[in-house]
């Protein structure tokens, strides 16, 4: 079986050798191929000189160039920060309320609080802003904490109902149901009296039942009428705005158990300039007061 | 010469060899690849379309992602290695396989595992380590099942008539020796209890990083390379019936691949708290590794040499060589983007997962269709498939799928990559996440295309080989020849 023949294809000589009828060619390695193997040899011992490779005793190969990757990280955020500074620093300077008039500082306070927003914000309000779904809208004028930049700084600076922040925004609406405060049906009328406040009650007996009770449980934090009072964190309930759904079902569980968002506090997460330009940037979305 | 040596040939007659049990692991390799590929496609469509993660625990993507890849890793393509392992070891060693009823064993007890780990995935079992999720009792049992895989291959080779071992069986024994060593280290844990499904890896933070990609790259590199290339090394030249193009490279490209591909690992942890000089190690061994895989790669093509004119009417050499030209690709891209630099920009987006389904799809998938096409005539003692034409619509189907498949991916990665990447004029970040999400959209729902093609084309093979095996022939014209010869003949 071992018998060297002659391809008669190629012209090459086959190894002699045969299994199950395949054989095999005695070509040579291609050039080309043992060429390129060398030259990615090379290149990577190259690479071995100058760059940190071997673990050797008490340590590694430093390489001759002195590279780190956690050196080039922090050399590539000086360089990124060196070239923000100069704005960085006046914004430390400049009061909350002046960068909107400083045509140059708002537009970087604008920038910087975008992509702020979007790194850290967007994941509950939206990328633009939008809000859903128990987390607001940030682009109308309906603010539940005010919408001043002094207002949306402190609200973004301590939160809301975040425990680990003296400062943080608190408030306890009551669960009426679930505290035992009003029945069912009281709950009910109250509810079509906040429908009628905008406009909506299909039930006027059961509206005007309602707003007594309202006048007695509600108004203290509401206000009269439901306007709201964004000193208390208490929302207009006139402006048919709803973070938790406005049909009559919605407004019935929001009065029976209450809802409790909450939202971080960033300060310590970041710095106050970045604070800063977020404020700015909320503020300049359409609704800020 | 083929005629006259090859009469009498034990190979041919197929008498003394054990094929009953390589007939039940084919017919596993397609069962298993269409539940691989179909569990992929849900979850394709699952990313384009997250409503169809259904709010279910057992549906979710996270438990259904590894069924996907464990499907067509371990149970299509594992399926896929041991029955050409034992088909091909039997005939180039023109020996029974050693152990008796062993192979069977190995058969039902590689099914088991398959069984034992894919339910643990759904029901949410897992040791959260890529490619080897299933915890401690299915990698025990696996190592046991795995032994005894060894010890058939390694008898039949022992006792082997032909004076040399081929070179298809070096690769299919690297593969063996080279995952058993791999599993057994990386899965090295500490059961909570005996009762209950829980353990603890034995190593932690970057130690486990780092032993988790050693293992997870030469998973690619044993199992889906090493192992694979085995089954070109028969299947190409005896569907060509040509001769290997060099011996000379088979022994270069396989023991430069053996000794360089196990260092590549730390490639997958570029810029992490892995330290610089492994990041370094992993990079340059990927890029020496180009090379030894391309040998592979110029054996396979050039063994064509003299028979291209074949290429035009034989659809199953054309699915094989399609297959070595995916391999010669994705073993081009893998070390590029194991530069650092490039690494950059493609790592943690969908350029990787194009990567390694242009591997997966072109490579690993094609080069086990074109062996089962090859296998399932002879094993079943059909003088043919029940249609070539079938197996041109199949390549065709699948091609255009991995085509639309890895250039979405690549779009989509580099997209995605840029997108992360860019800042404004000011230094701030241009983008946020979801942003990115939703630019990949689109490329998402054409992936789901592409992999549902790739489905469709597995289907119309199981159909095939279905027709094949009930003893069925379709008429029909020889593929490629001119119909003016048609007629003239």
């Amino acid at each position: 079986m071992s018998k060297i023949e002659r391809d008669e294809v190629t012209g090459r000589e086959t190894t002699g050798h045969e299994w199950d009828g395949i054989r095999e060619l005695n070509t040579p390695l291609p050039r080309w191929w043992l060429l390129l193997f060398y030259a990615c040899i090379v290149f990577s011992v190259g690479y071995w000189v100058l760059y940190p490779a071997w673990p050797i005793p008490g340590g590694f190969t430093k390489g001759i160039l002195g590279y780190s990757s956690r050196g080039e990280l922090t050399q590539e955020i000086a360089a990124a920060r060196g070239a923000q500074q100069v704005y960085l620093d006046k914004i430390a300077a400049t009061p909350l309320d002046q960068i909107p008039q400083n045509a140059e500082l708002f537009q970087f306070a604008q920038s910087g609080g975008r992509s702020a927003f979007a790194v850290n914000c967007s994941p509950c309000h939206g990328a633009g802003g939008q809000g859903a779904k128990g987390y607001p809208n940030l682009l109308d004028d309906n603010w539940i904490w005010g919408g001043t930049l002094d207002q949306i700084s402190a609200t973004i600076t301590h939160g809301i109902r975040w425990d680990a922040d003296p400062d943080t925004h608190q408030n306890q609406m009551p669960a009426f149901l679930a505290d035992g405060i009003l029945k069912p049906n009281e709950i009910d009328d109250t509810a079509e009296y906040v429908l009628s406040l905008s406009g909506r009650s299909t039930d006027k007996s059961a509206a005007a039942r309602g707003a007594e009770i309202f006048a007695a449980n509600c108004v203290a934090c509401h206000g009269e009428g439901g306007v709201g009072n964004p000193e208390m964190g208490a929302p207009s309930l006139k402006a048919n705005i709803w973070l938790y759904g406005g049909d009559k079902n919605s407004i019935v569980t929001t009065i029976r158990y209450a809802r409790k968002g909450v939202m971080p506090a960033w300060a310590g997460r970041l710095d106050p300039a970045t604070i800063k330009q977020l404020a700015v940037y909320v503020h300049s979305l359409g609704g800020g007061k | 010469m083929t005629a006259s040596t090859m009469a009498g040939n034990p190979a041919e007659t197929g008498q003394g060899y054990d094929d009953d049990v390589i007939r039940f692991l084919v017919a596993a390799t397609m069962f298993w690849g269409v539940v691989g590929m179909l569990a992929g496609l849900v979850i394709a469509l699952q990313l384009a379309y997250p409503l169809l993660n259904l709010d279910l625990p057992w549906t979710t993507f996270g438990r259904l992602r590894p069924v996907h890849t464990s499907g067509v890793i371990f149970a299509f393509g594992g399926n896929a290695l041991l029955a050409t392992s034992f088909y091909v070891v039997q005939r180039t060693c023109r020996a029974r396989l050693w152990g008796g009823n062993l192979a069977w064993f190995v058969a039902w007890g590689y099914q088991t595992f398959i069984v034992l780990a894919a339910s643990g995935y759904v029901f949410g079992i897992t040791q959260a380590k890529e490619y080897a999720e299933p915890e401690w009792y299915t990698d025990l049992w696996l190592t046991v099942v795995w032994v005894a895989y060894l010890a058939v291959f390694v008898g039949t080779l022992v006792r082997r008539r032909e004076p040399h071992i081929y070179v298809a069986n070096w690769f299919y024994l690297a593969f063996i020796i080279t995952i058993a060593m791999l599993h057994i280290i990386n899965n090295l844990a500490v059961p909570v209890s005996f009762t209950g499904a829980k353990s603890y890896s034995a190593f932690a933070g970057v130690q486990d990083a780092l032993t988790q990609w050693w293992y997870g790259h030469n998973a690619v590199g044993f199992f889906l390379t090493a192992g694979f290339l085995g089954m070109m090394y028969y299947f190409i030249p005896k569907q060509a019936q040509r001769p290997v193009y060099s011996y000379r490279l088979s022994i270069m490209h396989f023991w430069s691949l053996i000794f360089i591909y196990i260092w590549a690992g730390p490639h997958h942890l570029h810029y992490t708290a892995l330290p610089d000089w492994a990041q370094t190690l992993g990079m340059t061994f990927s890029i020496m590794l180009w090379m030894p895989s391309w040998g592979g790669m110029i054996n396979g093509l050039m063994t064509l040499s003299g028979a291209w004119d074949k290429l035009r009417t034989d659809p199953i050499l054309r699915i094989l060589v399609v297959s070595v030209a995916f391999y010669g690709m994705a073993t081009f891209e893998g070390p590029l983007m194991s530069i650092k630099a490039v690494n950059g920009l493609s790592h943690y987006t969908d350029w990787t997962i194009g990567h390694v389904h242009s591997g997966a799809l072109g490579w690993v998938g094609f080069v086990t269709f074109g062996a089962v096409y090859y296998l399932v005539p002879r094993l079943w003692g059909q003088p043919r498939l029940y249609s070539l034409k079938l197996v041109n619509i199949h390549f065709w189907v699948a091609t255009i799928g991995i085509v639309l498949y890895i250039t979405a991916m690549w779009i989509s990665g580099i997209l995605q990559g840029l997108m992360w990447r860019a800042y404004d004029t000011l230094g701030f970040l241009q983008y946020s996440f979801v942003e990115t999400v939703e630019a990949m959209h689109p490329f998402y729902v054409i992936r789901a295309l592409g992999g549902g093609l790739y489905l469709i084309g597995a289907i119309i093979m199981v159909y095939n080989l279905i027709q094949t095996v009930r003893g069925r022939q379709r008429v029909e014209a020889p593929i490629g020849a001119p119909t003016a010869a048609v007629a003239a003949a």
